[in-house]
């Protein structure tokens, strides 16, 4: 495979390879003490960040240092894309420069894919607009995985803003590709139009899916990306959709919860949960440097692909 | 990202020749188990690792045989070595293989690579600044079920279960029944290489 664009571009073996590469990544460096990998030495990869992240962008950038390869993170503020240069003439600027990986977020969805046509090199898609995020629905894949031992039949329930997560929308397509099943739960408000297409089952009632589910995912109410209200106040999101302790205490014995991150305490999950044991949310983190490492070694790490 | 074909296709049109048969496999792997604990004092203070897949396989069976014979309980460990190779690039992406550190380390003690055919020398020569990453072993030895010649660096094996004479072209497959349902060492050629 030549780039990841979409969690979709996975089949269950690709997939499967991804996280299987990224277990073996994390044994090579467990209990080192030098975390550092000769594996893509002379190579180089490009953060090419148009729109803020912290966890994504960090990650990455370890990644990428821990396989050794040369890493230039680039982020909209501070380079010529604040003097107007399109993504177009950045990109041929990093072509020119011999990227053998662009790792691209953009606020715009697709600005991967466009990107793709330009360089040479491979193209890994690190959050565009609201459309995708497949590193991140690898790194989920990755935890449910080692928490709870199977993907095929697991039971995942994705809460919250539906509408604008890319997280869901990769997470959605990954997961039905391992066989795991999928409940969107939201307010129709927050329900993307085509939801019904999705091989999903869709419920507007929290507290319903939760006793039968292994694993809950909430996602973050992104009121950057809100033009409109979606829901009348906080307050009533919270109490209809978030995660308190006391809905918690519905889950079953072994289900875990899950969140991308960042959180916003209070709304969508309280502290409790946030900081319980079932819930995954740092270990997600660490799994999201393992997963990026196996995703570059997957994408760098042999002789050259044709697109 | 589709992981390069494993070496344990199919054999297809290809001529298999055998060299060891299961019996002779077995009383190779004793007399090596026999070497290794005369050459190191009884196993003493010494780690086995094995480079995956048969070098581990085959390290697991050394360990077995020296506690049959002398009672010494050999730690063993297993170490991938696929992202330390030097041809990474001139083949289409591999799978990685377990990586499983013996239990107290390497520090300070006698390390034994296990592989079980040794060619080019360049999978030992991986396997080194592995280990080296690992910790600082007091010594490294090599031992190899086959040594089929053909070195492309400065490496040679402390203990060789045997030396075969072959051709470049030709492939010499280690078959354990862990992995592979049989136990032998037999010559392939005419194959897909």
């Amino acid at each position: 495979m030549k780039h990841l664009l979409s969690a979709a571009d996975l089949d269950r073996e690709a997939a499967t390879l991804v996280l299987d590469t990224a277990a073996q990544m994390d044994a090579a460096l467990a209990g080192r003490e030098v975390k550092k990998l000769p594996t893509l030495r002379g190579r180089t990869v490009v953060n090419l960040f148009y729109e803020d992240s912290t966890r994504t962008r960090i990650s990455f950038e370890l990644a990428a240092k821990r396989l050794s390869a040369d890493v230039i993170t680039f982020s909209a503020k501070g380079s010529s894309v604040s003097k107007g240069e399109s993504l177009k003439d950045t990109a041929l600027t990093l072509e020119a420069m011999g990227a053998d990986a662009v790792v691209v977020r953009h606020s715009m969805s697709g600005a991967p894919h466009r990107l793709a046509q330009w360089v040479r090199g491979s193209v890994v898609n690190a959050g565009d607009g609201t459309h995708e995020h497949p590193t991140q629905a690898l790194l989920d894949a990755f935890t449910m995985r080692a928490r709870l031992g199977r993907l095929e039949g697991l039971r995942v329930t994705i809460v919250g803003d539906v509408l604008h997560s890319r997280v869901a929308r990769s997470n959605v397509l990954l997961l039905s590709t391992l066989g795991a099943e999928v409940t969107v739960v939201a307010p129709p408000t927050l329900l993307p139009v085509g939801v019904d297409a999705w091989p999903v089952e869709v419920s507007f009632d929290l507290d319903q899916s939760l006793p039968k589910a292994d694993v809950v995912m909430m996602l973050r109410v992104q009121r950057e990306r809100m033009s409109a209200s979606y829901f009348p106040s906080p307050r009533e999101y919270s109490r209809r959709y978030g995660l308190d302790a006391t809905r918690m205490a519905m889950l079953a014995e072994h289900a875990i919860v899950m969140h991308p991150g960042p959180m916003n305490r209070g709304m969508e999950i309280a502290a409790e949960v946030a900081d319980s044991v079932r819930s995954t949310i740092v270990e997600q983190v660490s799994n999201g440097l393992s997963v990026r490492m196996a995703v570059l070694y997957l994408l760098l790490g042999g002789a050259e692909v044709a697109a | 990202m589709g992981a390069a074909p494993d070496s344990s296709d199919p054999l297809g049109s290809a001529t298999r020749r055998p060299l060891l048969d299961a019996d002779a496999l077995a009383r190779t792997v004793d007399r090596m188990a026999h070497q290794i604990l005369e050459k190191t004092a009884g196993a003493h203070n010494t780690v086995l690792i094995g480079i995956p897949t048969r070098g581990a396989t085959l390290a697991r069976r050394l360990a077995a045989r020296m506690r049959a014979f002398e009672g010494v309980d050999v730690p063993v460990g297993i170490l991938d070595t696929t992202l330390y190779r030097d041809d990474l690039r001139l083949r289409a992406v591999r799978a990685l293989e377990e990586t499983t550190e013996p239990p107290g380390g390497i520090t300070d003690r006698l390390v034994v690579l296990v592989d079980d055919v040794l060619y080019s020398g360049r999978t030992v020569r991986a396997a080194l600044d592995a280990l080296r990453e690992l910790g600082r072993p007091r010594a490294v030895q090599l031992a190899v079920l086959v040594d089929r010649g053909h070195r492309e660096l400065p490496i040679r094996a402390d203990f060789v279960g045997k030396n075969i004479p072959t051709a470049p072209e030709e492939q010499v497959r280690v078959l354990l029944a862990e992995v592979d349902g049989e136990n032998a060492v037999v010559i392939i050629s005419g194959g897909p290489s």
